[in-house]
């Protein structure tokens, strides 16, 4: 008789019900009627909120499932709930917007659905081969979702670009998870930790790392690694730009966080100084580039990778303080930036996307409720207090102050100052003109587009104002370095 | 490191027999060239078009198709040797398997995948 290895069914809920959700879709939208389709975004949406529910509630265990392959602590449960209310964020942003491009609903939330499957399994890994598990159920349906739009030529380049770049990106991570294992013998993170403090370092060891650094780099879009990401984000449909630059970049950074704070936080010193130069690199390439940008959602691209390089600040202060900033500062980047990709899609219409920046001249004055909000997405990305990206700077820039890194932290700080041109300027252009732009009359109010929008702009502005509670959150749900 | 020398021995052994072979036919056997001979071999029908040429982008759908199922029967194949042992457990692991594959395929043949374009 063979013993099946232990499953614990409680610590896979929220990734099943996520699983279930999204072949029910799958199957439901064979049998449906086109006119009722949007039947399949609220069943999307119960699935994701069900999720978070349930994440919610298993607050407080420390399991492990699969034989240590997958762990249920805080850390996985603070993500899932990221994740779940990122992609119930992008169903809110998708009902209408699907009709105006004529993209398949059901594919498209099942498609949502399972990536966040995958986002669900690289935050809770504890096995090299899991996260690369989860990291390509991620990456496969993100793939299909970015060229989804089939009737605009940019999606279909920004698919293919993406899965080739990608699929790239994987091999280096794979290589670096069998150098890694060649080291150690283990692809186990806590054998590998174990095996990082007694056998000390190998060159082999360090090559390795170096790998993992350039595959999460490629996810994250930290520059170098970056090249894909404007593109990218510029062909899809709006709302998955918005899922990529928040949802995958989030799971990125949690296995990234993972593996690099908690099992190889012996070895700090050996990986501090690829990351502060990458640090330095992602921020000023995204800044600098962002400020030429026409487009907005290439402008917003640039912003994510100039905002990537804020997140790699974290990582290179490590500790429980850089750790928590980290944690803290990826929710606050998700709420903003899931807001300003919100009103990129409430100006646009159907045959007219109005992505330019020039299309935001006069907006303000026309529409009140629209202009107020991307007032806040845009200065809170600037990181003007007392909005959640101020906080959230300040908690990056004091642990990297606290952590003895002071020029990474000036560095950080000189970068915001740069990205305030970028973002003031929309500003600018939605309040201090009034012509010079195209007229965009008559924009349609809608119900779930404009929801998700003022969630967005409350979040923002409370935690902004009230960040104790989420910050010792953030402080509860990281691991220490092992 | 010793115990892969037989695999090195027989890795060498393998590619001296192969190039020895074609080297030994190229040398000993007849040589009679024709024009027909020359041509490429494109199971014996007579070649037309260029190997550059496109074709339908269901081929690589079906393709895609195969592939899936294929690694469905490879999971299968181990899994039946050991089902006895594996219990009630493994059974029901299968089917929840199987289930998932099930949908794909019902989904597949409602989008009409399956038929020839």
């Amino acid at each position: 008789m063979i013993t099946p290895p232990p499953v614990n069914w409680l610590s896979l809920l929220p990734g099943l019900i996520l699983t279930v959700t999204g072949l029910l879709i799958l199957f439901w939208d064979l049998w449906m009627k086109p006119e009722e389709r949007r039947l399949l975004a609220w069943l999307g949406f119960i699935g994701f909120v069900a999720a978070g529910i349930v994440s919610v509630l298993l607050w407080g265990r420390n399991e492990s499932a699969f034989n240590g392959m997958l762990a249920l602590d805080a850390y996985a449960l603070f993500f899932n709930v990221i994740f779940c209310v990122v992609g119930a964020m992008t169903i809110l942003m998708s009902v209408h917007y699907l009709e105006t491009v004529e993209i398949q609903p059901g594919e498209y939330y099942a498609l949502l659905l399972f990536a966040t499957v995958g986002m669900v399994v690289m935050a809770a890994a504890t096995d090299l081969i899991v996260i690369f598990l989860g990291l390509e159920t991620m990456s496969i349906a993100v793939y299909v979702l970015a060229g989804m739009w089939i009737r605009r030529l940019q999606s279909s380049e920004a698919a293919l670009k993406y899965f080739l770049l990608g699929a790239f990106a994987s091999g280096f991570f794979l290589y670096g998870i069998a150098l890694l294992y060649g080291a150690t013998g283990s692809v186990q993170l806590d054998k590998i930790a174990t095996a990082a403090t007694t056998g000390g370092v190998s060159s082999l060891f360090l090559v390795g790392i170096a790998l993992l650094i350039v595959g999460f780099g490629f996810k994250v879009a930290a520059a170098p690694f970056h090249v894909w990401t404007p593109d990218v984000y510029e062909g899809a449909p709006t709302t998955v730009t918005a899922f990529m630059a928040v949802g995958v970049k989030a799971a990125a950074f949690a296995a990234f966080a993972r593996v690099f704070l908690h099992t190889f936080g012996s070895l700090h010193a050996e990986w501090e100084g690829i990351l502060w130069v990458l640090a330095v690199l992602t921020m000023t390439v995204g800044n600098i580039t962002a400020l030429v940008q026409r487009n907005i959602k290439r402008m917003l691209a640039y912003s994510s990778i100039a905002h990537a390089g804020y997140l790699l600040i974290a990582m290179v202060a490590g500790r429980d303080l850089g750790g928590a900033a980290l944690l803290y500062y990826l929710v606050a980047y998700g709420v903003m930036t899931l807001g300003a990709f919100g009103v990129v899609l409430a100006v646009g219409r159907q045959g007219e996307p109005n992505e330019e920046v020039s299309d935001y001249i006069g907006l303000g004055l026309r529409y009140p409720v629209l202009g107020a909000a991307m007032t806040v997405f845009m200065l809170s990305l600037t990181g003007v207090p007392p909005l959640v990206g101020f906080t959230g700077k300040f908690y990056i820039f004091s642990a990297a102050v606290q952590a003895g890194y002071i020029w990474l932290a000036v560095l950080g700080v000189l970068n915001s100052v740069i990205s305030a041109y970028y973002y003031i300027r929309v500003v600018v252009n939605m309040y201090m003109y009034e012509e010079g732009g195209k007229t965009i009359e008559a924009l349609s109010a809608r119900p779930a587009l404009v929801t998700a929008i003022l969630l967005a702009a409350v979040a923002t502005v409370f935690m902004g104002v009230f960040p104790s509670a989420s910050i010792s959150l953030a402080k509860e749900s990281f691991l220490p370095p092992g | 490191m010793e115990q892969y020398v037989p695999v090195l021995i027989a890795l060498i052994l393998g590619g001296l027999i192969a190039t020895a072979m074609v080297f030994a036919s190229a040398i000993l056997g007849p040589q009679k060239h024709a024009p027909v001979k020359e041509e490429p071999f494109e199971c014996g029908n007579p070649p037309s078009g260029s190997a550059w040429g496109r074709f339908s982008v269901k081929f690589y759908l079906a393709a895609i198709l195969f592939i899936i199922f294929d690694i469905e029967v490879v999971f299968l194949y181990p899994w039946a040797v050991v089902f006895r042992q594996l219990g009630l457990f493994g059974f029901i692991e299968m089917l929840v398997f199987v289930l998932i594959l099930a949908v794909g395929l019902v989904y597949i043949i409602k989008k009409g995948a399956l038929e020839p374009a």
